[in-house]
């Protein structure tokens, strides 16, 4: 008894709270679950496996290996547990190259990936298959017909600028994190990162279907759009305005007071003495 | 500008008779017309005589009306379009990304000056970075004025409506940015509401009866339209009036020279050389601003969107020139302290109020800080290089060092994810800089300064370092120093000769002390500061005695400056100035008296 006491907070136990809890939520989930993430046939199965042992090589180091995460001494994540991150969230952090992470670091950054689709594909399936979580969107929850661009302005700014910059540009955020640019950043990764929210980004649960597609449209639109009235300047606001006015600015018209002054009458008598 | 001397030979204040039209030109009856009727004429040809010394140094003011003028011209347009009103309207201009929206009509109006007026985006842009210049060029101006010593008796005054002029176009330059009711419009007033709560007591009384009633209420733009297009404007424009008046009846100041005294003037006159630079360099700054406002975008308010108390972007800053306020509210310390039920809040008021104040009451007071310590009660139209005087200088540099810590940090969030630092790594980094750098920066200066009369004084004794290495018949190597030449030499040892002031006499007769005593040890104590390690500049024996040392050392002079020098020490008279103001009216300058 003792034992267990001291190991209450041992992050097993909440683990197997979790999993309490999910046996019952679990049978419950898979009457409502989505039809595309349901039904294990043998071929699944195939992949989950696949995808166990690509997790063991590439992430159980991390991860733990039944993906349970591990917890160093200092009581933070080694790698934090992935059971019921769903399929969206591996499918967003392997393909944007952020997992596997390089080495422990406030933040992964966004990098070339090392899976192929397929790996992906099984790794995803893996995760999924040790609780539900929100599955990889399908094409037409991206799609961005019919979306209406100024709504999704909307969304965008109150949502994310307080993050991503007014023109998803970026931001810093506490202790060395940010939020990364959005320019580039693909319509599956946009959708994939609203459900699962990405280490300090939060899950938008409140956004529908047709918000998102709407974000999408928006922050496509930004990217199409002309720069209106010249060079953005990196669309961070006035400091780089502030940084032009005076560099580019004053620097050149003391340039010319300069020149002016030297080649201004006296400049010229003093040629001729 | 290349071929002057004719020009201003003929109308050089030495010879009035020039700038009195010799042939009637086209117009002339209608001159002849009005000067009958007002008697501008004469008053005119004296101050079109008058006389301004030059140097590149000089424009840096001009830049600030220049800029001004464009201000004015972009502004009028703007305000032919803008409607300064809070009405929610439906957007349905052909900026697509907003349409259909509800948003106040300021802001749908300055949608329309951007996408549907021809040449309004262009306007608009040109009057913000006009903003933008105007303020940074008032600003090297101030700095120029300052280092060099030119706010001195009689022109503190001057200085004092510079300071106005700095402060007013703040203000003015926060009111425009606020008016277009943008997302970055709205949060910097919501700043601006939380300063003014900050106030002790009366803080939401002062935010009520400006935003009537509770943020942001409907009243605030087009209150602030009023004061952004008529009082401030006005204000300034007066301010500039008397400026240039005060400018016209002082005469400028000039750096020391070679019959340039300190009470002459010497230099151009107004009509037609600095007539024709100034006008040309108007087009250089209209030119510069027009180019920037084609080419590179500033406040994208299309991008900000309309105000909304529940948005906030990343990288929400003020212009430039606030920057260093909102340096100093990230800074701050997180201090509040509760007062018989009010919060005081010091996180706020100390840097959104006290900086200004700081920084505004310390400049204003300045001048009459260093008369008093250095008792320097005369007048002064001659101006310093701020390597003489190495205390005036050094405080400079740390308040710019001061102001320039704080203006980075109030772009802290962009500087951490451009070089990917920690935010709060620049943040703990930059309340200790700002602390420590400007008297890293006072030491550093003021030690430079003095390297560098060290450096003038060699020149005077020594000459300067020829590049030609002679080797003597013992086999030793020399370079050979070359006098420096005469009219550089005045130049360099014109600047007084500066001792500390002394305490008076400690009593009377009687042994009574005298009174104020106390304040005059202070004063005694602080002149030594101020003129501590002072490098003496050469005396006429010392120099005399290094001409000799030279000539009979072999180094020096032979062959390479056989000419005699003239150095005018001490007195600061050149000796051969009689020749000089005279050699001076033959050619294309003119001197006036003052
Ligand atoms: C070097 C250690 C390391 C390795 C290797 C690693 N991860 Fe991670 N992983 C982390 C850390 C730390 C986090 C949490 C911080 C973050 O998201 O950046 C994380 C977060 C995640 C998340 C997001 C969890 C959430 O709550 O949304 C997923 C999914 C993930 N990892 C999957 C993987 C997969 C799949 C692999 C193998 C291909 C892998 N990781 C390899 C350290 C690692
Ligand atoms: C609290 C701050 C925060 C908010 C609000 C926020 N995000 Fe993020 N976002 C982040 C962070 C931090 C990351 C980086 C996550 C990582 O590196 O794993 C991120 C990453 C992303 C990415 C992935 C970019 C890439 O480089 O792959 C997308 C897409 C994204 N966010 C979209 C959004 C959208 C859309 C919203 C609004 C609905 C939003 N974010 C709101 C903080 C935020
Ligand atoms: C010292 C002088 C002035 C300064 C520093 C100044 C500064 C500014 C700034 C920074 C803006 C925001 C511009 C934007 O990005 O949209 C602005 C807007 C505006 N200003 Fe001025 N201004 C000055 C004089 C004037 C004058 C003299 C007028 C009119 C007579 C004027 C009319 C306007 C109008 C109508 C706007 C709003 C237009 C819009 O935002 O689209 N300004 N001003």
């Amino acid at each position: 008894m003792k034992k267990l006491s001291t190991h209450r907070r041992h992050p097993l136990a909440g683990l197997v709270v979790v999993l309490l809890g999910l046996v019952v939520a679990g049978s419950l989930y898979a009457a409502v679950r989505p039809a595309a993430a349901d039904g294990s046939s043998s071929s699944d199965t195939d992949l989950i496996a696949e995808g166990r042992e690509l997790f063991v090589v590439g992430c159980a180091s991390c991860h733990g290996l039944n993906a349970e995460g591990i917890e160093m001494q200092s009581g933070s994540n080694n790698g934090p547990s992935l059971i019921g991150v769903g399929a969206a969230a591996v499918d967003f952090q392997v393909e944007t190259g952020r997992m596997p992470m390089a080495r422990p670091d406030v933040q992964a950054p966004r990098k070339e990936g090392m899976y192929s689709d397929e790996e992906i594909a099984a790794l995803a399936a893996y995760v999924a298959s040790l609780a539900p979580g929100p599955a990889i969107p399908a094409p037409e929850e991206y799609s961005t017909e019919g979306a209406s661009v100024a709504r999704g302005g909307e969304f965008f700014r109150t949502n994310c600028t307080a993050c991503h910059n007014f023109a998803g540009a970026g931001g810093a955020l506490a202790e060395g994190r940010y939020a990364p640019p959005l320019k580039g950043v693909s319509p599956e990764h946009i959708v994939e990162a609203i459900v699962t929210g990405p280490q300090q980004m939060p899950v938008f649960s409140w956004l529908e279907p047709q918000d998102r597609k709407d974000i999408i449209a928006y922050l496509e639109r930004l990217e199409e759009q002309p720069a209106y009235g010249g060079s953005p300047l990196g669309s961070l606001g006035p400091v780089t305005e502030g940084l032009w006015g005076w560099l580019g600015g004053i620097g050149s018209l003391v340039l010319a007071s300069v020149w002016i002054g030297n080649n201004g009458v006296r400049a010229g008598k003093k040629k001729q003495q | 500008m290349s071929a002057p001397t004719t020009t201003s030979g003929s109308t050089s204040a030495v010879a009035p008779a020039a700038s009195v039209p010799k042939r009637p030109m086209k117009g002339a009856g209608a001159v002849t017309w009005l000067d009958e009727r007002l008697g501008l004429g004469g008053l005119a040809k004296k101050q079109l005589r008058k006389v301004f010394p030059d140097h590149w140094s000089f424009m840096l003011g001009e830049i600030a009306l220049w800029s001004f003028v464009i201000l004015l011209l972009t502004g009028v347009f703007l305000s032919l379009w803008f409607k300064p009103s809070m009405a929610e309207v439906e957007y349905m201009g052909s900026y697509a990304e907003l349409r259909g929206l509800h948003m106040s009509e300021a802001y749908a109006t300055s949608l329309d000056l951007s996408f549907d007026v021809r040449g309004g985006l262009l306007m608009r842009q040109m009057h913000h970075w006009a903003a933008n210049l105007f303020l940074a060029s008032m600003t090297i101006h101030m700095l120029r004025v300052f280092f060099t010593g030119a706010f001195r008796k009689p022109r503190e005054l001057n200085w004092i409506i510079g300071l106005a002029l700095l402060q007013l176009g703040i203000v003015e330059g926060f009111a425009g940015y606020s008016l277009p009711d943008d997302l970055l419009s709205g949060t910097g007033l919501r700043i601006a509401e939380g300063i003014m709560r900050s106030v002790p007591v009366v803080g939401s009384y002062i935010s009520f009866f400006a935003f009537g009633g509770e943020f942001p209420g409907d009243d605030i733009i087009p209150r602030l339209y009023v004061v952004h297009v008529l009082l401030l404007p006005g204000l300034l424009l007066g301010l500039i009036a008397a400026h240039m008046l005060l400018l016209v009846y002082h005469k400028h100041t000039q750096w020391p020279g070679p019959g340039r005294t300190n009470n002459n003037v010497v230099g151009f006159p107004l009509m037609p050389v600095y007539m024709a630079k100034a006008g040309g360099f108007f087009f250089i700054v209209f030119g510069v601003t027009a180019l920037m406002g084609a080419l590179l975008q500033i406040n994208p308010i299309w991008m900000y969107g309309p105000y909304n108390p529940s948005q906030v972007t990343a990288g929400s800053q003020p212009d430039w020139y606030m920057g260093w306020l909102d340096g100093g509210l990230r800074l701050m310390l997180p201090w509040e302290s509760e007062l018989f039920g009010y919060t005081i809040s010091w996180n706020v008021m100390i840097p959104g109020l006290g900086l200004m104040g700081l920084l505004f009451g310390v400049l204003g007071a300045y001048p009459f800080i260093e008369r008093w310590i250095t008792g320097d009660k005369r007048e002064h139209h001659l101006l310093e290089r701020p390597r003489n005087q190495p205390t005036r200088t050094g405080f400079g540099a740390a308040g710019v060092t001061a102001y320039g810590l704080l203006w980075i940090a109030g772009g802290n969030d962009v500087i951490a994810t451009q070089f990917s630092l920690s935010i709060n790594t620049v943040i703990v980094f930059m309340r200790f800089a700002v602390i420590i750098g400007p008297v890293l920066a006072f030491i550093i200066a003021r030690r430079w300064a003095l390297s560098l009369q060290r450096h003038d004084r060699e020149l005077v004794l020594h000459g300067y370092e020829t590049g030609v290495i002679v080797r003597s018949p013992e086999g030793s190597y020399s370079e050979i120093h070359a006098p420096i030449d005469p009219s550089r030499a005045y130049s360099l040892t014109t600047h007084e000769r500066r001792v500390p002031l002394e305490v008076s006499a400690s009593a009377d007769a009687n042994g009574v002390a005298a009174p104020g005593r106390g304040k005059e040890r202070i004063r005694a104590r602080l002149s030594r500061f101020w003129y501590a390690d002072e490098v003496p500049k050469p005396t006429t024996a010392e120099i005399e005695e290094a001409a000799h040392h030279a000539q009979h050392n072999g180094h020096g002079a032979d062959g390479l400056d056989g000419r005699e020098r003239h150095v005018g020490i001490e007195t600061g008279g050149f000796v051969g100035g009689d020749d000089w103001s005279s050699s001076e009216s033959d050619s294309s300058s003119s001197s006036a008296k003052r």
